[in-house]
């Protein structure tokens, strides 16, 4: 009776970890711009260590990014980055929180690129909006790519562009996520 | 031992039914453990207000600096309150790691050509080390002519030479306050007078208070705590004492101050100011400060560069 119980555990908790299917990584990216349209010097920025969760099974994902991690091509933009725009000393990180809403379609068994729907609740210097956005899961063995790429409007964050820079400094961020996460 | 069973299947099964909701998934990645960051813009310069910061320049990155003192206000308007003369010291930093830097400069006053170093040995981090800690070493040569000197008295290049070493040792109190401690040794290869030592010991104390985003009110005095009295072509010196505005705008940082030294050099403001703030014999100044990525960071090279639209 006892080996009963135990076998039937670990079948039950072998079938949990199956059905699960949770993939993960540290290593995503995430890379923004912010050009003015006539801007001579490109404002740019790209982050290499986004966490990102992916449940297979219910379609909840999750970013999280650390706003000092961002790194730019000149040094004075990072530090009027972190100083004067996303306040990182008091807003360290930004996170978003969603449901791939048709995560049904996409057949995790089988290799390919699913275009999917992601909406949820992207928290950026301290203001959280619900966004949705169109974006790309891409199933290669026991990987998963996700890409996507959108615009945020910088004043709906608390972000303020001083006259000063506004030919320069766009009023709109395009962002574009691209990470590749591993069965876990 | 039947209830056990059932008890255990209808535990693993409610664990399976279980759906893993945003918010464990969100507490799964802050799992990770909080990483030890270097706390970044003690101060907005490389300057406090005269003297050197903390900071350094990126690696890679070219600073072109203008720094330009006008006369004594208390000139008068004859001399239109001290702006119809000037002292100016063009320079050039740049910055060879994150940690390191050096830069050259020549100033109008006594034709000086300087040139200097400042290593970061300690930074200041969100947990664990206290304060940033740094070395700043400069040498400089007056390039003005012999002075008429007594028969027989030489006017040797090493009588042209002074050295200043400092330490640095700042703290980012909160986001609006930065203190900063430089213990400074300068030493001049010529003083007045036998009656004087070459050498000056000075503590300086700076600091910031940011009033906005992009405005900071700054402060920087030295006191010299030996040869206080020292004589400079024959006139008493006094301690420097700068008060300043720092505006940042979008690719450089512009400060305004006033100050009793006209000298923008370690050795001339810390030792040899001879205007004294009781007098008037202020001067207002600007720094202006214009940075270029000479060398971009690693994950912007190699990149096709896009056409521009002018």
């Amino acid at each position: 009776m006892k080996k009963l119980i135990l076998t039937s555990c670990f079948l039950l908790a072998g079938a949990t970890s199956i059905f699960a299917q949770k993939y993960m990584t540290r290593t995503g990216k995430i890379s923004f711009s912010a050009t003015a349209p006539k801007s001579p010097e490109k404002i740019e920025a790209v982050n290499n260590e986004v966490a990102n969760i992916l449940d297979a099974k219910t379609g909840d994902i999750v970013f999280q990014v650390l706003i000092k991690s961002f790194k730019f091509e000149r040094e004075l933009m990072k530090e009027h980055f972190d100083e004067n725009y996303m306040e990182s000393d008091k807003f360290p990180k930004s996170e978003f929180k969603g449901n791939v809403t048709d995560i049904a379609q996409v057949n995790f068994a089988k290799d390919g690129t699913y275009n999917v729907k992601v909406s949820g609740k992207l928290t950026m210097h301290g203001v959280t909006k619900d966004v949705a956005v169109p974006g790309t899961l891409t199933v290669s063995g026991k990987n998963v790519s996700a890409k996507a790429k959108f615009v945020v409007v910088l004043k709906d964050y608390g972000i303020t562009v001083p006259a000063l820079v506004a030919d320069k400094l766009s009023k709109e961020a395009t962002i574009a996520l691209e990470s590749t996460l591993t069965q876990k | 031992m039947r209830r056990i069973f059932t008890a255990l299947l209808l535990s693993c099964g409610f664990a399976n039914a279980a759906h893993a909701q945003a918010d464990s998934l969100m507490n799964m990645l802050n799992d990770a453990p909080v990483k030890k960051e270097a706390v970044s813009a003690t101060f907005k310069a490389t300057r406090i207000i005269n003297g050197s910061s903390v900071e350094n320049l990126g690696a890679g990155v070219l600073d072109f600096r203008i720094s330009h003192r006008f006369g004594q206000l208390n000139q008068g308007a004859e001399n239109f309150f001290g702006l119809d003369n000037a002292t100016t010291r063009l320079g050039l930093d740049y910055g060879i790691t994150k940690w390191l830097m050096i830069g050259l400069g020549h100033s109008t006053l006594n034709k000086e050509n300087d040139g200097f170093l400042k290593a970061r040995i300690l930074s200041q981090k969100n947990a664990g080390m206290p304060v940033t800690l740094s070395y700043a070493g400069s040498v400089s040569v007056q390039t003005t002519k012999a002075p008429t000197l007594p028969a027989g008295d030489k006017w040797l290049f090493t009588n042209r030479l002074y050295y200043t070493n400092q330490v640095l040792i700042a703290r980012k109190i909160s986001n609006a306050l930065s203190l900063q401690l430089m213990p400074t040794l300068v030493h001049y290869n010529l003083v007045d007078s036998t009656k004087f030592s070459n050498n000056t010991l000075a503590i300086g104390i700076g600091g910031r208070i940011k009033v906005s985003k992009r405005i900071a009110i700054t402060g920087e005095y030295y006191y010299r705590v030996t040869n206080a009295d020292l004589f400079y072509s024959g006139q008493k010196t006094y301690n420097a004492l700068a008060i300043g505005v720092d505006i940042e705008t979008g690719g450089h940082v512009f400060q305004m101050m006033l100050t009793n030294s006209p000298g923008i050099t370690d050795r001339t403001f810390i030792g040899q100011t001879t205007d004294s703030w009781e007098k008037g014999a202020l001067h207002f100044g600007f720094n202006i400060s214009r940075v270029f990525t000479i060398v971009k960071p690693r994950e912007f090279r190699d990149k096709a560069e896009e056409p521009r639209s002018w």
